[in-house]
């Protein structure tokens, strides 16, 4: 799973595949996946045309500046997280229609233990508050999941009926939790999850990170390579992993850069009672930090151990990962709980960021959840998907919608764009496929 | 062949399984002994495939008990069948199709690091091991089994089941999809198996190849058994009219 095509053992991939073309050898060297790179282009494209578009007609690129790529990345956060988990119910052949609703539901929860339950208890305040809100909004989530996938598994209702129902019912559930009424503001520790005023981590906590990344990047190349020594394995070609190393520790420092880049705002400034002419950097959000935090761990989690490889085996076979011995039925639940515990932690960003909890909290969010799992290559027909293409499918979705808003377009056009590009996307990615094969 | 004396490896008696009324197995018993290759023969539906499929865990029987060395087995799912050490080499080959050679070969039983997660390296290098083996011109180690071709699915699906050091070996056609070559590498490897003391259970339609490398065969008609016959003692003719009249010659039992 690991290593990518190659043809007989001693020869090292570059000089077996050996293409002519200098940017085919560089991707088979590489071992770079050319559907991210495909990702990664479009993505620029949008950014590009957004920034060009408002330069030209509005007079006003705002696209590509570090404060509006800091405030993507922030609304970027609760899709992306989702998104993870949607990747391993679509694999297995499932789909999830009610995460908006179970945001709604739970964002709703937390609201009322941190603001009228909590502070009754602990006094208002109190430092364990936004701790013990966010656990009890991740068990909630968790439950919702478990019962979803036990209705589907052991029920052998489809999941498209069950979450649909879901979808339902835990809004409802979200309106009579509190008479409708939105619950705000919420505790101020609890607040800072969002990434609102204060959540971030500023210059010198973003460096630390970004190094930290850096070093990460570098001591999976080195041990990848000391796997593939061990077992006698064909090599990347030295020059192909140092290139990989600069892009990677480049992209890392950059962002870290453009975080750095977006001073705070003269009034925060002034509630901190620093100079209105100082320039203290936001640094990473830390909705964003926690987004980086499920994804490394999601991916772990699909590549790196069991669970993760029967996802795959029963998306590619659900019969054959049976015939293995696989529980395919509890596995279906898990995926479901994780699921509802992935949308647990997207609605305390979600809440947060509102700084209060409403019973709309994550309308609509299911849809954009698919459609970025998919555009993000997940195959609806199953077995296939990937982390990290979820999360720039987010970031792409995410992209269109604020880039819209940036450039002046109204909420019917937005609308119609995004649909459309869904389809155009999924409709790219089946070209590409069937080249490919 | 007829000196089976001794404890069968597997004996399966009396089972019976029915789906929505109608008795897939009815009442049927066969055994199985070391280093012996039993075939299974009959029409298609005739219960071959339901029947092993209650030995490897895929269904559970109505009715009728398995005897694994002689002592009482209870397999109820896939993992309770591996446990007794049976493998199972399945018509459809039952391979996750998005996975590749080393994943599909170790499904259900992962191979580790210290730290709990999947060994890739060391899996995909004892894939390449048994490969070798197996089918040395295989190479294609890192794509979905998906590329693969017929007969290289089916070296998996063989190497799935022989890696595991399997004592009963249960192969449901495992020629069908197969070039002239490569059924003759199953054939060979089949011979190699029985010499290590293996015992097999052979569903096959090509009469021939029942002559030539069964020591007994079963043949089914309508979920019932017709007979049993010691494949030496009789012509393929004997067989055909088993499996087409459900005729039972002199020499069965």
């Amino acid at each position: 799973m690991t290593q990518t095509p190659l043809s007989s053992p001693p020869a090292s991939p570059a000089t077996a595949a050996a293409p002519a073309n200098p940017v085919k050898r560089f991707l088979a060297a590489t071992e770079i996946d050319t559907r991210l790179l495909g990702m990664l282009a479009a993505l620029l494209l949008i950014w590009g045309g957004f920034h060009l578009y408002g330069a030209v007609v509005n007079g006003n690129g705002a696209f590509l500046t570090p404060r509006n790529l800091w405030n993507l990345s922030v609304q970027t956060s609760s899709i992306a997280i989702m998104a993870t988990g949607m990747v391993l119910v679509i694999i297995t052949r499932n789909i999830d229609l009610s995460v908006g609703s179970i945001i709604g539901v739970t964002g709703m929860l937390m609201g009322i233990l941190q603001v009228d339950v909590l502070p009754q208890i602990l006094g208002l305040g109190h430092w364990s508050i936004w701790i013990l809100t966010c656990a009890a909004g991740i068990l909630c989530g968790t439950l919702i999941g478990a019962l979803h996938g036990w209705l589907i598994a052991y029920r052998g209702i489809p999941s498209f009926i069950v979450t649909l129902g879901g979808l339902m019912v835990w809004r409802g559930m979200a309106f009579i939790a509190n008479g409708g009424k939105t619950i705000s503001p919420v505790d101020s520790t609890f607040a800072l999850l969002g990434g609102g005023p204060g959540g971030n981590i500023g210059a010198t906590g973003s460096w630390i990170v970004g190094l930290l990344a850096c070093a990460g990047v570098i001591w999976m190349l080195i041990n990848g390579r000391k796997q593939r020594v061990k077992h006698d394995f064909p090599k990347r070609p030295m020059w192909a992993e140092l290139t990989l190393g600069a892009i990677g520790c480049a992209a890392i420092l950059g962002s870290v850069l453009l975080m750095n880049a977006y001073p705070l705002p003269v009034g925060i400034l002034r509630r901190l009672e620093l100079p209105e002419d100082a320039f203290v950097s936001h640094g990473f959000a830390i909705p964003v930090l926690i987004m980086i935090a499920v994804g490394i761990a999601m991916t772990i989690l699909m590549t790196r151990t069991r669970f993760g490889r029967y996802v795959f085996a029963i998306g590619g076979n659900p019969e054959a990962a049976a015939l293995a011995g696989i529980n395919t039925r509890w596995m279906t639940l898990k995926i479901f709980a994780l699921m509802g515990a992935l949308t647990g932690i997207a609605a305390v960003i979600a809440s947060a960021r509102l700084n209060s909890a409403t019973n709309a909290l994550g309308t609509l969010d299911e849809l954009y959840v698919i459609a970025a799992a998919v555009i993000g290559g997940t195959s609806l027909a199953g077995g296939v998907g990937t982390i990290y293409g979820a999360i720039l499918g987010a970031l792409v979705m995410q992209s269109l919608q604020s880039g819209m808003v940036l450039i002046g377009f109204d909420a019917a056009i937005q609308r119609i764009v995004v649909g459309m590009v869904l389809v155009l996307a999924v409709y790219l990615d089946n070209l590409y496929r069937a080249r490919t094969k | 062949m007829t000196t089976n004396t001794g404890t069968p490896l597997v004996e399966m008696r009396d089972i019976s399984i029915s789906f929505g009324g109608i008795k897939a197995v009815d009442h049927v018993s066969i055994d199985l002994h070391p280093g012996e290759v039993v075939g299974l023969l009959g029409h298609n539906g005739a219960g071959k495939s339901t029947l092993i499929k209650c030995l490897s865990g895929a269904y559970q029987k109505d009715a009728g008990e398995i005897y694994i060395n002689g002592e009482k087995a209870e397999i109820s799912n896939p993992r309770d069948a591996r446990h007794y050490n049976i493998e199972t080499i399945y018509q459809t080959l039952a391979l996750a199709d998005n996975l590749d050679a080393a994943s599909n070969l170790f499904l259900g039983r992962e191979l580790v690091t210290a730290a709990g997660f999947v060994d890739d390296a060391q899996m995909e290098a004892e894939t390449r091991k048994i490969m070798a083996r197996l089918n040395p011109n295989f190479r294609k180690f890192n794509v979905p089994v998906s590329a693969l071709s017929g007969g290289q699915r089916q070296s998996v699906a063989i190497a799935r089941a022989v890696y595991f050091n399997a004592k009963i070996l249960i192969m449901d056609e495992p020629t069908a999809a197969l070039g002239p070559q490569e059924t003759q590498m199953v054939a060979e490897l089949i011979q190699e198996l029985k010499r290590q003391g293996l015992g097999i259970f052979l569903i096959e339609h090509d009469i021939h190849a029942v002559m030539d490398l069964c020591d007994r065969a079963v043949v089914m008609k309508n979920g019932q058994r017709v007979g049993t016959v010691n494949v030496g003692d009789v012509t393929d003719d004997d067989i055909l009219g088993m499996i087409i009249m459900g005729k039972k010659p002199a020499k069965a039992y």
